[in-house]
């Protein structure tokens, strides 16, 4: 009964709404197929990974597999919230202590101290980012000038060429004990605003993630369209003028092709940093836990390894937001 | 026609290459009078755009020079405006905009603000481009591309205008709507222009003479044709003018004739068909190795 009351229902929907039909059939077959491909393969990711991690033996303990990894993640979280709410505990007790003192005599001195607990995973992340936002910033603050004045002109970038290609290929272990040394003696003050691990890694990723900026504004400006420098000529635009309006806006798509491998470098560089720096991010992270060397500590590098994957794709998905939003050409594909 | 404006005076430039210097012009002489409408035809690759160039100021000649009225060029400027062949407008700025960038440089010093938006429209209009003001060239075709082009060209208020093939890369209907636009901002203007076409309809139409150039290397002028037909001209009823007529025969006749002479330098092949014209483009390619062995 029910069976042919359906059949009849579709059968007098269908010469009504077949196209409708049609659309919404594909259009699910096309999320189906966005959605499920890669899902299929991370799990079929996920089914590898732990068959072979369980083979693996080391003195750390077994490889972890995915399970244990999360376990770890839930473990790192939890731990963060803990000391969350006892710093949250540090500071209450504080400030009835200092209420009690005024209390008694209001003329005495109270000391307010910040809370000086370990920072926690998620802190180094933060730490993590915000140093290699300066670094990269502070590469794309040099990189931008020169690249635009080397595409500009033949004979600085002839002039400059050769220390770009020495330098570019050079690790961020080799910049590190010459930054850390640099930073010592040049850097020194009583009272530091930033900590000098800070600085010795954030210089270290300025120094690795330059080139590619170099390199990719340079070949973008010297490839302007030769008919709109002529139209430049033509109007006598100054030097200011020309660059604003003409080198700039060509410039961008390789430009940002440029700023993507830098920052992409400078976050892997940026690990390698802060493991010898000690700079209290990621990469510090990694290294306390090998060293700590605990049967969790494959475990919590694992989760490690996935936040600075998942972040670096953030990263670099925020400048393409960026360069979507900076870039004339709304039509051009960006991927 | 009045006084002279423009005089090219034994015109030569050379370009270094790496088998020596090439010499792409020998000794143009050219004058040009106020309000004039000049078309330089060729073929390809025979050095009618370096002549453009060197009157633009982009190009110096190696020897020879442009003088416009009483004065040397040797830079670019905005009182010799050039309207490129592909439009060379710039992508990330609107139409208006395009316009802007000319007339804020050309009278930042003599026009106020809101002159300046009225002059901009008013050369849109010229064009019959202002519904498409704020538009970007993405997003309007190739003709009206070029209409911007030449807006932005004829906002600079030039003494001469440049046109280099402003309408080989648009279809035949657009580019007859083109000219009569140019026929008719020529007419209310009296711009001098030169013009570059490898059109001859487009030459006889537009111009008050025509110079028709040698192939190159050295290219040179090989004749000038004189086309005294009475304006303003239609494209519809030039086609039965008997004048037009001739003046389309003689510069076909010298594109041929002179096109040959240059091709074969043995006098074997004697009368080749004008029907059948060799390629412009292995002609370009084989003659200069000919004329610098010879030189050599």
């Amino acid at each position: 009964m029910t069976q042919a009351t359906t059949k009849t229902l579709t059968a007098s929907l269908l010469p009504v709404l077949p196209d409708s039909f049609e659309t919404v059939r594909l259009m699910f077959k096309g999320m189906l197929r966005s959605l499920a491909t890669p899902l299929l393969a991370f799990a079929l990711f996920l089914v590898v990974w732990n068959s072979l991690a369980a083979r693996v033996e080391t003195s750390l303990g077994q490889m972890p597999g995915p399970a244990q990894v999360w376990s770890q993640a839930m473990v790192l979280i939890d731990e963060h919230n803990a000391e969350r709410d006892k710093e949250a505990a540090f500071y209450t007790r504080q400030e009835e202590r200092n209420a009690e003192k005024l209390a008694a005599d209001p003329a005495a001195q109270v000391t307010i101290r910040p809370y000086t607990g370990k920072p926690t995973f998620v802190d180094q992340i933060f730490t993590s980012l915000i140093t290699v936002a300066t670094g990269f910033i502070l590469a794309s603050l040099i990189a931008i000038p020169v690249g635009i004045a080397c595409g500009l002109s033949s004979t600085l970038y002839s002039a400059l060429n050769p220390l770009i290609q020495i330098f570019k290929p050079v690790s961020p272990l080799a910049w590190l004990p010459i930054v850390t040394m640099v930073v010592s003696a040049v850097y020194v003050s009583d009272d530091p605003f930033f900590a000098k691990s800070f600085v010795t890694s954030a210089i270290t990723v300025t120094l690795c993630c330059l080139w590619p900026t170099i390199i990719n504004t340079t070949v973008g400006v010297a490839t302007i369209d030769k008919d709109l420098l002529n139209v430049s000529r033509v109007l006598r635009l100054g030097w200011m003028t020309q660059v604003m309006k003409i080198v700039l806006p060509s410039s961008i798509p390789m430009m940002f092709a440029g700023l993507r491998l830098s920052l992409g470098i400078g976050w892997m560089v940026l690990i390698a940093a802060e493991m010898l720096a000690q700079n209290p991010g990621l990469g510090k992270f990694v290294w306390d836990e090998f060293q700590n060397g605990s049967s969790n500590s494959l475990g919590r590098i694992m989760v490690a390894v996935f936040v600075i994957g998942f972040l670096g794709f953030l990263l670099d998905r925020l400048m393409l937001l960026l360069q979507r939003r900076v870039s004339w050409d709304k039509t051009a594909v960006i991927r | 026609m009045s006084e002279q404006q423009l005089l090219l005076s034994q015109v030569s430039i050379e370009f270094p290459t790496d088998k020596g210097p090439f010499k792409a012009l020998d000794n143009v002489n050219l004058e040009m009078a106020k309000g004039e409408f000049v078309s330089l035809i060729g073929h390809s690759g025979c050095g009618k755009s370096t002549v453009l160039n060197i009157v633009a100021g982009l190009y110096q000649a190696t020897t020879g020079g442009v003088i416009l009225d009483g004065k040397e060029v040797t830079e670019p400027g905005p009182e010799r405006a050039v309207v490129f062949q592909n439009h060379s407008l710039l992508p990330w700025l609107t139409a208006y905009e395009n316009v802007e960038l000319a007339v804020k440089q050309v009278f930042k010093k003599s026009k106020s603000k809101a002159e300046m938006r009225e002059w901009i429209k008013h050369n849109l209009e010229l064009v019959h481009m202002e519904h498409a003001s704020d538009k970007l060239p993405s997003e309007i075709s190739g003709g009206m591309k070029q209409r911007v082009g030449i807006a932005r060209a004829l906002a600079m208020q030039p003494k001469v205008l440049l046109m280099d093939e402003p309408f080989g890369a648009l279809d035949a209907l657009t580019r007859a709507h083109l000219q009569d636009s140019v026929m008719e901002i020529h007419a209310n203007l009296g711009n001098t222009v030169i013009m570059i076409t490898h059109d001859v309809d487009e030459a006889v139409l537009l111009s008050d003479r025509i110079v028709m150039m040698t192939n190159g290397p050295a290219a040179t002028i090989g004749q000038i044709l004189n086309v005294n037909l009475p304006r303003p001209r239609n494209p519809v009823e030039m086609a039965d003018n008997a004048d037009y007529n001739h003046c389309r025969a003689e510069v076909l006749k010298f594109l041929y004739a002179r096109h040959q002479q240059v091709e074969k330098e043995s006098p074997s092949e004697e009368n080749a068909e004008p029907e059948t014209p060799v390629s412009d483009s292995t002609s370009a390619e084989i003659k200069p190795f000919k004329k610098r062995n010879r030189v050599a």
